[in-house]
């Protein structure tokens, strides 16, 4: 059982735990990934982003959003309580190198995992511009993280709500027009990096994406996270989970993405009205 | 509702196969029996779940002998003083002594006979293969010109270890006082709790680590409910913490923590790497990147370790299946295959590039697969998968073949018949080609030279090219067996314990560095 040491909430739907993982935290690096199991008998595995880690203190601090029945069940979790299983560092480390200048793109919860990446270039000497959008205002998670590591940080909402009014490859676009982008991170939902690579593609910028594929294992031995990366078929979990924006197959990932849709559907609705029935029972 | 298939139609309980055991018991028992009487005893069907209701429930498949079956089945062997079948069992179990005890009714000294050498009996009686090991090398069998009318050793282990578990007189064997050694094992198959056992009787301190919640590796995950019930894979886990063995969860060794770290950080004396081959083949065929295609480690691990063929209560889900496709013709085919049916496919279809001779798989579990009504279609295998539009699975390709010239495995080689091509309509197709080590031991294992395969490299103590780390089991063979796997471990803890006393040679290259 791996403890909650603390919890935050960090918008309606958005959650940041600080988790006991001293071998985690100690193994950790930028772009990897773990996978957790809240209790031991029937419980999903499910993979998720380490916003940060703290090899003396051995924790490290996962934002979830809800968006099914795993998530909500986590997100009802409470400092103190824990979380079954928890095992990484697992993926590929980011390949920080000094480049020149950088732009980190985060959409919504990819703000998360980016907040490290988008660290370790500014420390590796590269200048750091910062583009982190949501919806609206209230989903703009790690703002004042995302000013401290980047020369420059764009804030974007959809609704105009906060920042700026645009989309995030709208600024991506301008900083490729203006000439000086060596290199672009972009994380978040699979259609944003998808458009983030079609923007920087006629700029034959190199784009790294970091993909969120359905995985069971997160080790490699079961392929349910494989995805088309040019010809041939990737393993998110060993071989990614970054890979080069302008090759992935983003329709096909997106497809296999939904697969379960309905079932993860119809899981949460129970979840919820099983939660509801525990509330009226003073539960 | 138990019963068994003893011809086409007709169906024996549990009750009327015990029954006939005590007739024949009645007439032979007390009496010193002559080679040929022994070789006129009919062998012992296994009693079984019927077919129509178990091909819907996950609960085990075979039922175990009764007590007076396994004595009249005991009684078959004819004590052989040169015991063929000892070389056969590649863990070298005295097989004519511990089923002489059954003769005599002694079943705990039966299986503690059997534990001396193996401390997985309920396992091994239920996996396997005995037709290729043990049981091939029988002379009752040869006898009777009928290798599948070979005693039944596995049944006999089967059922000692069964009847000492359900006796509550389990005992651990003993273990010698602490070395002071510490061993690191990474992976807890079949290998690794073998070498585990072996070394924690030695007295050395022994930890395992492994990626998954669970203790068993494949044992766990690949072999399904209904084959091997994984409470007693779950029982075994704790005698071997009984034992004093540690383990170590959530844990993927090269990722969590190096090698290196493990032996110069952590204070381990010795690592053995007994990872397997867990890395799910592919066909590199087009259509393989739709919903609804699964590799078999994924279908089954999704049903079998995570449960989810209890839809109300497992939270992985499965896709809902009307026509399955399962490729390939081997163990992990056939497992995949009764699997789907069990979570409520309706037509399951094996596709095979032989013939129904040249299939790897088990014959009990191809017998099994028919009787539960799995349809297989034999000299046919997969061209293209294609898809509705939607990205999602609505027939497989296929294309027939013939069976060509003998190939390097000695099988004759399948050649597709060009211009066959036709198409059977699934929405699910299930890959069970094999599988090869994990690429993360290349990745994050430099300490330890791999083969082109990927397997890693060992000579014949096991060592791998670092003095200190030892490697078995699939992860230097490929895919094999449960057993084989275990008698990697144990030949491996051998060489370990040697090592950690002093007495092993040192490897040949070691002048020269």
């Amino acid at each position: 059982m791996r403890r909650i040491v603390r919890k935050r909430q960090l918008s309606e739907n958005v959650f940041q735990f600080v988790v006991e993982a001293p071998h985690v935290a100690k193994a950790h690096r930028p772009g990897q990934f773990v996978v957790i199991q809240l209790e031991d008998e029937f419980s999903e595995r499910i993979p998720l982003s380490v916003a940060d880690w703290d090899p003396e203190a051995g924790t490290i601090t996962l934002i979830v959003q809800v968006v099914g029945k795993t998530t909500r069940m986590l997100s009802l979790r409470r400092e103190g309580e824990g979380i079954a299983h928890v095992l990484g560092p697992l993926g590929n480390p980011t390949d920080i190198e000094k480049v020149g200048t950088v732009v980190c793109v985060g959409g919504g919860i990819g703000t998360a995992p980016l907040h490290p990446i988008a660290r370790a270039f500014r420390r590796k000497g590269n200048r750091v511009i910062s583009i982190i959008g949501a919806r609206t205002k209230d989903l703009i998670i790690l703002e004042d993280e995302m000013r401290s590591v980047s020369d420059e940080l764009i804030v974007c909402t959809d609704d105009g709500s906060y920042g700026r009014k645009a989309l995030v490859t709208e600024p991506l676009k301008e900083l490729c027009e203006q000439g000086d982008v060596n290199e672009v991170v972009a994380i978040g939902p699979p259609i944003m990096m998808k458009f983030c690579a079609e923007t920087t593609r006629p700029f034959g910028i190199k784009t790294v994406v970091s993909l969120n594929t359905i995985m069971v294992d997160g080790t490699g031995m079961c392929g349910g996270c494989r995805v088309k990366v040019g010809d041939e078929i990737k393993f998110v979990c060993v071989d990614g989970p970054e890979f080069d924006g302008h090759l992935v197959d983003f329709d096909g990932m997106m497809r296999r993405l939904a697969a379960y849709r309905p079932m993860e559907q119809e899981k949460d609705h129970r979840c919820k009205l099983e939660l509801v029935g525990n509330e009226r029972r003073g539960e | 509702m138990e019963h068994r298939h003893i011809s086409d139609d007709v169906l024996y309980s549990k009750e009327e196969l015990d029954r006939r055991a005590r007739e024949l018991l009645s007439d032979l028992e007390g009496r010193t029996l002559r080679n040929k009487e022994r070789l006129a005893i009919p062998p012992q069907p296994m009693p079984e779940l019927d077919p129509v209701v178990r091909s819907r429930r996950v609960d085990e498949v075979t039922l175990g002998y009764t007590e007076t079956q396994a004595k009249v089945e005991a009684l078959r062997c004819l004590q052989c003083k040169n015991a063929p079948c000892i070389a056969g069992c590649p863990v070298s179990i005295n097989i004519p002594a511990f089923i002489r005890k059954i003769v005599e009714g002694e079943y705990k000294e039966s299986v503690d006979i059997i534990k001396e050498t193996n401390l997985l009996p309920s396992i091994c009686g239920r996996v396997c293969p005995q037709e290729k090991q043990c049981q091939e090398a029988c002379t009752v069998g040869k006898a009777l010109k009928d290798p599948l009318k070979a005693v039944s050793i596995g049944r006999l282990e089967r059922f000692v270890a069964d009847w000492e578990r359900e006796h509550g007189l389990y005992t651990l064997p003993p273990v010698k006082p602490d070395s002071g050694k510490k061993v690191a094992i990474i992976g807890s198959g079949p290998a690794g709790l073998t070498a585990a056992v072996d070394l924690r009787r030695e007295g050395h301190t022994v930890v395992i680590f492994e990626a998954f919640p669970k203790a068993g590796g494949v044992m766990v995950y690949g072999i399904p409910e209904f084959r091997l019930p994984k409470r007693l894979v779950e029982d075994e886990i704790r005698h071997l913490e009984d034992l004093g063995v540690e383990f170590v969860y959530d844990f993927l060794v090269g990722k969590t923590r190096t090698l290196t770290q493990l032996l110069e950080e952590d204070g381990f004396d010795v690592v053995f790497i007994s990872a397997g081959a867990g890395l799910p083949k592919f066909m590199g065929i087009e259509g393989e990147d739709l919903v609804g295609v699964y590799s078999a480690n994924e279908y089954l691990t999704r049903t079998n370790l995570m449960k989810a063929y209890d839809r109300e209560r497992a939270d992985t889900p499965i896709l809902p299946s009307r026509r399955v496709a399962v490729i390939g013709g081997g163990n992990v085919a056939m497992d995949a295959a009764r699997m789907a049916l069990r979570v409520g496919a309706e037509e399951v279809i094996v596709i095979y590039r032989r013939t129904e001779k040249e299939m790897p798989a088990r014959r009990e579990e191809v017998i099994h697969a028919m009787e539960e009504g799995v349809e297989f279609r034999f000299l046919t295998n997969v061209k293209r998968i294609m898809g509705d539009g939607e990205g999602k699975v609505r027939a497989v390709e296929c294309l027939s073949y013939r069976l060509g010239e003998p190939d390097a495995s000695g099988r004759p080689r399948p050649v597709p018949i060009e211009g066959s091509e036709h198409s059977i309509e699934v929405d699910t197709v299930i890959f069970a080609l094999g599988s090869v080590p994990h690429p993360l031991i290349r990745k994050t294992m430099p300490e330890v030279a791999v083969s082109e395969r990927g397997t890693i490299v060992v000579d014949e103590h096991l060592r791998t090219s670092h003095p200190r780390i030892f490697a078995g089991g699939d992860v230097v063979t490929g895919a094999a067996t449960v057993i084989e796997a275990m008698g990697a471990g144990r030949k491996a803890a051998r060489s370990i314990h040697l090592l950690l006393s002093g007495e092993l040679p040192p490897p040949k290259e070691a002048g020269t560095s």
